[in-house]
């Protein structure tokens, strides 16, 4: 990775390597397809996933702050955009429209979650943020009583998908010979964006902003005597992650369709913070390896758990979602204790974490 | 006002329940500052060890009371949620002692995930129906014959956590090893330089820790008819947030915090629905008015929003008075 990125060094190597390895990134959906297109669809959840956890790598990684109820602004994010382009109010507007908005209600969320926690040491912050998780998860599943808003734990059905004038993401188009399904297109949307999103995350840690929140998580103390505002700076660090999740939720909710207060709920806030702990808290190409192992482990398993255990047993013991989620736990456990700073650490991230052992 | 003494009771019987959990999380912040994440779950494998036992000696014909079918349940799932609470510590506490203050706190949601899940493989993904077997007699509290009861269930758990409270609370300031938990909170360097085994020491707290967590979870499971492999997180969440609202580390302070968290949550969840009916308003608009007309309970936030009390009250707790009620000053160790 490093070679292909180090474009001073070797610059022949490295454009040759990020040229194949672009290629590799715009054939893959066809090749994808080939497999069916729920591969297609898989890749584009586990995108998602890469958005979130590089959301809340901002918060945890960058600025040393655990957020256990990330998934909440995932869920406002989403919301939004199925309030504003469902049948359900019949407000249909454009996505481009609704996604500054659910970003900005979602950024709107972080403030007022960080606001009143700042004073806070890490693990009482631990654990607001993950009450915080649950009260957007009650309201969610409660706001349909007088006034029904978010239509309770039925959810909100038929969202609109993206649409540009007569150009929808939902229909199949050919082109050049080649059949653009509706998810081959949100891959390309995605990737773009994806780009988009990793490099304002290495330009952001490189930043002035970026040396605050890494000074603020190694000692606060001497970065305030260094003349850094935590309290705004920890503020920042709550609206940019927050805004990622709120993005990356209006586009679930867009490839999805449907969303109910189900997809929410703590275990996916753990999820993706095991994403983030297993490919190395503060490094951002860390942070991708993690969600993409992480979010292809389930398939991965559900075509190896249940032949093995056939196998074995005869029968199915324990279904595939269960070993997933053992496998999160233990993946938090074992990397804390055997490799804190991840599989991809950052180098300051891991001085920080194993210096005192 | 049966209304209210109804609420109060169910209320303190929650609270001393909370109070129970809430002293295992205080112990054990008291004396290494790590929020035991996984404790919710400690709780939860004592109720499902219990169920086990209490559904195969009942199911057994056993003849023996079902007083003392409860008692066996609680007396096995006492020493196996202590090896629990002894593993954990030993596992993946202990070796990150001196590490940074997320790693711990990271195993222990690890933790929380492999029990919930475990428990959910050995015993099931469905609420596990808790035996009735105790036949449950209400008592008249007032002279009105619809009005406030208390139960059996209810007086026996009252009974059985102010005897554990007491008990603690002599362990902790009579005993030879209280005092040495209570050096070892104070300064662990210290406290080993005068001859305590702090390893033990802590390994001990975990073990109590996880006893009275298992008792709390035998108690829920009987009061509230039902075990969940999940039950553990709700209910630890709300248990740590009586904790923090008592003032965490202090034993006290953890007792009156779940007391306190019960009352508010059993009226919050009597009174919510009826306090934000919007039809007490509807002389205000001419559209309320009407929907009033069709059905009186316009409710804002109904008993439903129950769960959300507990967040509130630990917010507010950590925004106003981050020492809790009878918590000293919190050094501001980052």
């Amino acid at each position: 990775m490093r070679a292909i990125l180090d474009t001073k060094g070797n610059p022949k190597l490295a454009w040759a390597g990020l040229a194949l390895v672009g290629i590799a990134l715009l054939v893959l959906p066809f090749a994808l397809a080939a497999m069916g297109t729920a591969w297609v669809r898989i890749t584009n959840l586990a995108i998602l996933f890469v958005f979130l956890a590089l959301g809340l790598n901002i918060v945890v990684g960058f600025a040393g702050l655990l957020d256990l109820g990330y998934i909440a602004f995932y869920a406002v994010g989403a919301y939004v955009y199925a309030l504003l382009a469902s049948p359900h109010f019949n407000i249909h507007l454009p996505f481009w429209v609704i996604l500054p908005i659910g970003a900005a209600v979602a950024c709107m969320f972080g403030v007022l979650l960080g606001a009143p926690t700042l004073k806070l040491r890490g693990d009482y912050l631990a654990i607001v943020t993950l009450g915080f998780g649950e009260i957007i998860r009650i309201f969610l599943n409660n706001l349909s009583q007088p006034v029904n808003i978010t239509n309770g734990p039925q959810g909100v059905t038929l969202i609109d998908p993206f649409r540009i004038g007569p150009f929808s993401f939902r229909d199949t188009e050919a082109f050049l010979g080649l059949a653009f399904s509706g998810p081959i297109k949100y891959y390309y949307f995605l990737l773009v964006v994806l780009l988009a999103i990793i490099v304002i995350n290495l330009r952001l840690q490189d930043s002035r902003i970026g040396r605050a929140w890494e000074a603020i998580r190694e000692d606060e103390v001497a970065a305030r005597a260094m003349g850094i505002n935590t309290r705004n700076m920890k503020l920042l660090a709550f609206a940019m992650g927050a805004s990622f999740g709120g993005i990356a939720g209006g586009m679930f909710s867009a490839i999805q369709g449907f969303i109910s207060p189900e997809s929410f709920i703590l275990l996916e806030s753990i999820m993706v913070l095991a994403m983030v702990v297993l490919g190395g808290m503060g490094n951002v190409w860390g942070v991708i390896v993690g969600a993409l192992l992480l979010s292809f482990a389930p398939e991965v398993l559900r075509y190896t758990v249940e032949p093995v255990q056939q196998a074995l047993f005869g029968r199915m013991l324990v279904e595939p979602e269960v070993i997933r989620m053992l496998l999160f736990g233990f993946a938090l456990v074992l990397m804390m204790l055997f490799r804190p700073a991840g599989l991809l650490p950052s180098a300051t991230r891991k001085r920080e974490l194993e210096v005192r052992r | 006002m049966d209304i209210f003494i109804q609420q109060l009771i169910n209320g303190v019987t929650l609270g001393s329940v909370y109070a129970i959990v809430a002293l295992g999380y205080t112990m054990v912040y008291g004396i290494i500052q790590l929020i035991n994440f996984a404790h919710g779950e400690v709780v939860m494998i004592g109720a499902m060890v219990a169920y086990s036992v209490i559904v195969a000696l009942a199911g057994a014909g056993a003849p023996l009371p079902p007083l003392a079918i409860v008692l066996a349940g609680a007396l096995v799932a006492i020493p196996v949620c202590m090896a629990v609470g002894f593993t954990l510590e030993r596992v993946a506490y202990r070796p990150l002692r001196r590490a940074p203050r997320l790693a711990p706190l990271i195993t222990a949601i690890g933790l929380s995930i492999i029990l919930q899940h475990l428990a959910m493989i050995v015993w099931s993904r469905n609420p596990l129906p808790y035996p009735q077997i105790v036949k449950s007699v209400s008592y008249h509290l007032t002279g009105n014959p619809n009005g406030a009861t208390i139960t059996n269930v209810q007086i026996a758990i009252l009974a059985v956590s102010v005897a554990m409270m007491a008990g603690l609370m002599a362990l902790v300031y009579k005993t030879r090893l209280g005092i040495a938990m209570r050096a070892t909170a104070q300064n662990q360097a210290v406290a080993g330089l005068m001859g305590i085994d702090v390893n033990k020491v802590i390994a001990l707290t975990f073990v109590i820790a996880g006893g009275l967590g298992s008792v709390a979870g035998v108690m829920v499971g009987t009061y509230y008819g039902i075990a969940h492999y999940q039950m553990g997180f709700l209910l630890g969440l709300k248990a740590f947030s009586a904790a923090v609202l008592g003032g965490i580390g202090n034993l006290a302070g953890a007792m009156l915090g779940g007391m306190l968290l019960g009352i508010i949550e059993a009226l919050g969840a009597g009174y919510v629905g009826d306090l934000t009916n919007l039809c007490h308003f509807a002389d205000w608009s001419e559209a309320l008015a009407q929907r009033c007309a069709v059905d009186p309970n316009v409710v804002l936030f109904g008993s439903n929003y129950q769960d959300v009390f507990a967040f509130i009250v630990l917010i507010l707790v950590l925004v106003f008075r981050p020492s809790g009620l009878l918590g000293e000053r919190v050094a501001d160790r980052a």
